[in-house]
């Protein structure tokens, strides 16, 4: 029989080889969207117009259609989530209401992509007469990535500890100052996180946008919120499936799929070196 | 099981010791005297060893108290019962050494004879073993009503003094060759009285321990007050002496 | 000889817990007293009261009067930003923000600002820059601190040792200029060396203020304390002068509490 050492060796070998299948997995998505996208990487690429369906040029409105997006979805879901959140944790902490608010928040972080895609569709699209448009897209990525947003500022701000607001309270805080000038700026470490996690994935949707009116193909860019826009998931998805030369436009596939990867590891870093700044700010 | 549980361990260590060395200070004493009433001159081996246990029991009490007080800071009650026992024990070594210096002066009579010629001196003698006793009691007792009452017999005591000093005075002067021993007689009856005195500090020591008061200072001088009648009436009066 | 804080037949209930049963006492201005008792007997709770501390936990009821200075602190006319700004807490575990030194101690000063104004009309106005200097210097000597932490006012709170933390947390309640300040048991968290220098602040600061502390530490209790009250399951057991309290207690449990036989 194995002594204890071993077993523990054992273990320990096992625990550190799944966590080696994650680098992995990762360093292979990257090694293959790199392999096959960076040959047609390149600024005409980022800067031009798509020509010929698709089949070549670049895929500006895409990226900016991505990219609009993005601010769209900071700007609704970040607010309401963290507002959501400070109400959540500050002053409904144990009463009936609550605890319904609680269950709400997490029944809607489960609901499935394309269910949201409908709701875009149905509501923003054709009821309040949006059309498809970046501001239907854009509000439904918002609702979607709300849940994730509200969980993970409300964690943050319940991370900070009591006896932090209990000190701002004895000299005399109110709630609401407390909030402002403590629990707000301690917090922000995981706001941020929350903020990178939720942008992020909803970069990264596709079906919501299929449904709110993502386009194949523009030769401009939106001019306003109303106007139809392009998007990189969803131009990935297309040319995987809906282009006419499937084998030539593979690179263009790639080298979308890698812009995109890109863009969201950007924000990450971003946002990391924003949380950094802020932690070390405020030390614990 | 109580908490504070080698505290409590030496505080009772301490209570046996205090009553070992109030016991044994007591019955040195009593002895002392029986030696004077009955002539019994054996027992003088025995005072000489009870003061000598007492006088070690005295070291001993003293250095316990200043353990407990610097290990444990005692508070209240148990304070106050350090505090008496740090007072008493020079008391009770009183008590012992002048049982001594009696029973060492008993040599020198002619077996008592002179002593039973003094009415007054046995009479003394049987108050002080009583306040004595008294003392010793109302300690183990933790009686602070009994304690409270010694005073009133030391001014007794004090009267009587006087009486036995005029007495032997006159005594001595009716024959010359009688100096000796009425001197012998006049220490003894001023040990008793010294015993007496002793008796009340212990008295006063536990009262505080017992109530947390003092007992009224007033009542120590006894000047120009009269020991009230019926002094002589020892509440539970002692035809013999019993010594344990 | 001025009562600070009088409490009338206090009761405060956690749900369903009676947890202070018919409390009254009288603490005196500018002297130190001291709440002894073993654990959960109600004593940070009333400690909690006096400044309406308890208002913050869910589920907490208080009946009965708490005067501070002759005001009610329940009445609903008070404004309870006031009533903390007038009594000040220092907790347990010591709690500095974690900004700079500077920012702690002037963050209370910072908040409610300058009352002034003449004729019955009072204004509030934000402090000038030399104003707070000012009292943070004030308020860092005053709690002992000045010389240790004064060039380096601008490090974090938190990189302080323990004791000078708790000193801190002083310091940031001396800054708003209360009238009464409760510690809750402020030493348990600190070495002998830190614990002695708090106690020698919280006898000094007694000239000035009115000091309440809670304390499990017996001995600290009667080191530092002018007058003891013994807490047990929720009732005021005894009070008294300090020397009274552990020389002649007056009642059996308040002696058998602090001989150390209960239990």
């Amino acid at each position: 029989m194995l002594g204890r050492k071993a077993k523990e060796a054992v273990a320990f070998t096992l625990f550190r080889g799944c966590a080696l299948l994650v680098v992995l997995a990762l360093a292979v998505i990257l090694g293959y969207i790199l392999t096959g996208g960076l040959e047609r990487m390149s600024v005409e690429f980022l800067t031009g117009m798509p020509r010929r369906a698709n089949t070549q040029g670049g895929i500006l409105p895409a990226i900016v259609g991505t990219f609009y997006l993005m601010l769209i979805v900071l700007a609704i879901s970040v607010p309401i989530g963290v507002m959501a959140a400070i109400y959540l944790v500050e002053y409904e902490q144990s009463s009936w209401m609550g605890r319904v608010f609680r269950l709400a928040v997490y029944n809607l972080a489960g609901v499935p992509s394309i269910v949201y895609g409908l709701l875009g569709l149905g509501i923003f699209v054709a009821y309040l007469g949006f059309g498809f448009s970046l501001l239907s897209a854009g509000l439904t990525l918002s609702i979607m990535t709300l849940p994730l947003m509200i969980s993970s500022a409300r964690e943050a701000i319940a991370a900070v500890p009591g006896a932090v607001r209990e000190a701002s309270y004895a000299l005399g805080a109110t709630k609401w100052q407390t909030i402002r000038h403590h629990v707000l700026p301690y917090a922000l470490p995981g706001i941020f996180t929350g903020i990178i996690l939720s942008v992020s994935r909803a970069a990264g949707e596709t079906a919501p946008l299929m449904l709110t009116g993502v386009a194949m193909s523009l030769q401009r860019l939106p001019d306003n919120l109303f106007d139809s826009f392009m998007a990189l998931p969803y131009h990935v998805f297309y040319m995987a499936t809906q282009s006419s030369d499937l084998q030539a436009t593979r690179p263009i596939q790639y080298a979308t799929a890698l812009v995109l990867l890109l863009l969201v590891l950007g924000m990450n870093l971003f946002a990391i070196v924003l949380r950094k700044r802020y932690r070390d700010k405020y030390r614990w | 099981m109580a908490p504070r549980t080698t505290f409590n361990y030496e505080m009772e260590g301490l209570q046996k010791e205090i009553t070992e060395m109030a016991n044994a200070s007591r019955a040195a004493f009593e002895k002392a005297v029986r030696m004077i009433t009955d002539g019994d001159l054996s027992l003088r081996e025995e005072v000489r060893a009870l003061d000598r246990h007492v006088y070690e029991l005295n070291e001993q009490i003293d250095e316990h108290c200043l353990d407990i007080i610097a290990l444990h800071s005692p508070v209240a009650s148990d304070l106050r019962l350090i505090s008496a026992c740090l007072k008493m024990v020079e008391d009770l070594n009183r008590f012992g050494r002048y049982a001594t210096d009696i029973a060492e002066l008993i040599d020198d009579f002619e077996e008592g004879k002179a002593f039973k010629r003094f009415e007054s001196l046995r009479s003394m003698s049987c108050l002080v073993v009583g306040m004595v006793d008294d003392a010793v009691y109302s300690f183990l007792q933790r009686d602070a009503e009994k304690a409270s009452h010694l005073h009133e017999r030391d001014d007794a005591v004090d009267s009587l003094y006087d009486t036995i000093f005029r007495e032997i005075l006159t005594y001595m002067m009716e024959d010359p060759r009688k100096i000796t021993v009425g001197i012998d007689l006049i220490l003894v009856a001023r040990y008793m009285e010294r015993v007496a005195d002793h008796a009340c500090n212990i008295g006063e020591y536990v009262y505080h321990m017992v109530t947390g008061e003092r007992l009224d200072p007033k009542l120590r001088t006894g000047a120009g007050e009269r020991p009230p009648r019926g002094i002589f009436e020892h509440p539970n009066p002692r035809t013999e002496l019993d010594l344990k | 000889m001025t009562i600070a804080i009088h409490t009338d037949d206090l009761h405060v209930y956690f749900d369903r817990n009676h947890a202070l049963k018919g409390v009254g006492m009288d603490i005196e201005m500018n002297q130190v007293t001291a709440i002894i008792g073993p654990s959960g007997c109600g004593k940070s709770t009333f400690l909690r009261c006096i400044n309406r501390m308890n208002d913050l936990i869910p589920g907490c009821v208080v009946k009965g009067r708490v005067m501070v200075n002759g005001q009610d602190v329940n009445a609903d006319e008070v404004d309870v930003v006031d009533v903390r700004r007038r009594i000040g807490m220092v907790f347990q575990k010591p709690n500095p923000f974690p900004k700079s030194i500077y920012e702690n101690v002037a963050y209370g000063p910072r908040l409610h600002g300058v009352l002034e104004g003449a004729n019955g009309k009072m204004r509030r106005r934000k402090h000038a820059k030399a104003e707070l200097d000012a009292i943070v210097e004030r308020s860092l000597r005053r709690a002992a601190l000045w010389d240790e932490v004064k060039d380096r006012l601008d490090k974090s709170g938190t990189s302080l040792s323990g004791g000078q933390q708790q000193r801190l947390c002083i310091a940031r309640t001396l800054a708003v200029d209360p009238e009464i300040i409760l510690f809750d048991e402020p030493c348990s968290a600190l070495d002998p060396i830190a614990t002695a220098k708090i106690e020698d602040l919280l006898v000094d600061l007694k000239e000035d203020y009115t000091v309440v502390i809670v304390t499990h530490n017996m001995q600290q209790a009667a080191r530092i304390s002018d007058r003891t009250a013994f807490f047990y399951l929720g009732e005021l057991i005894e009070m008294g002068e300090t020397k009274q309290i552990f020389e002649r207690p007056q009642k059996e449990l308040t002696e058998q509490y602090i001989t150390g036989r209960m239990g």
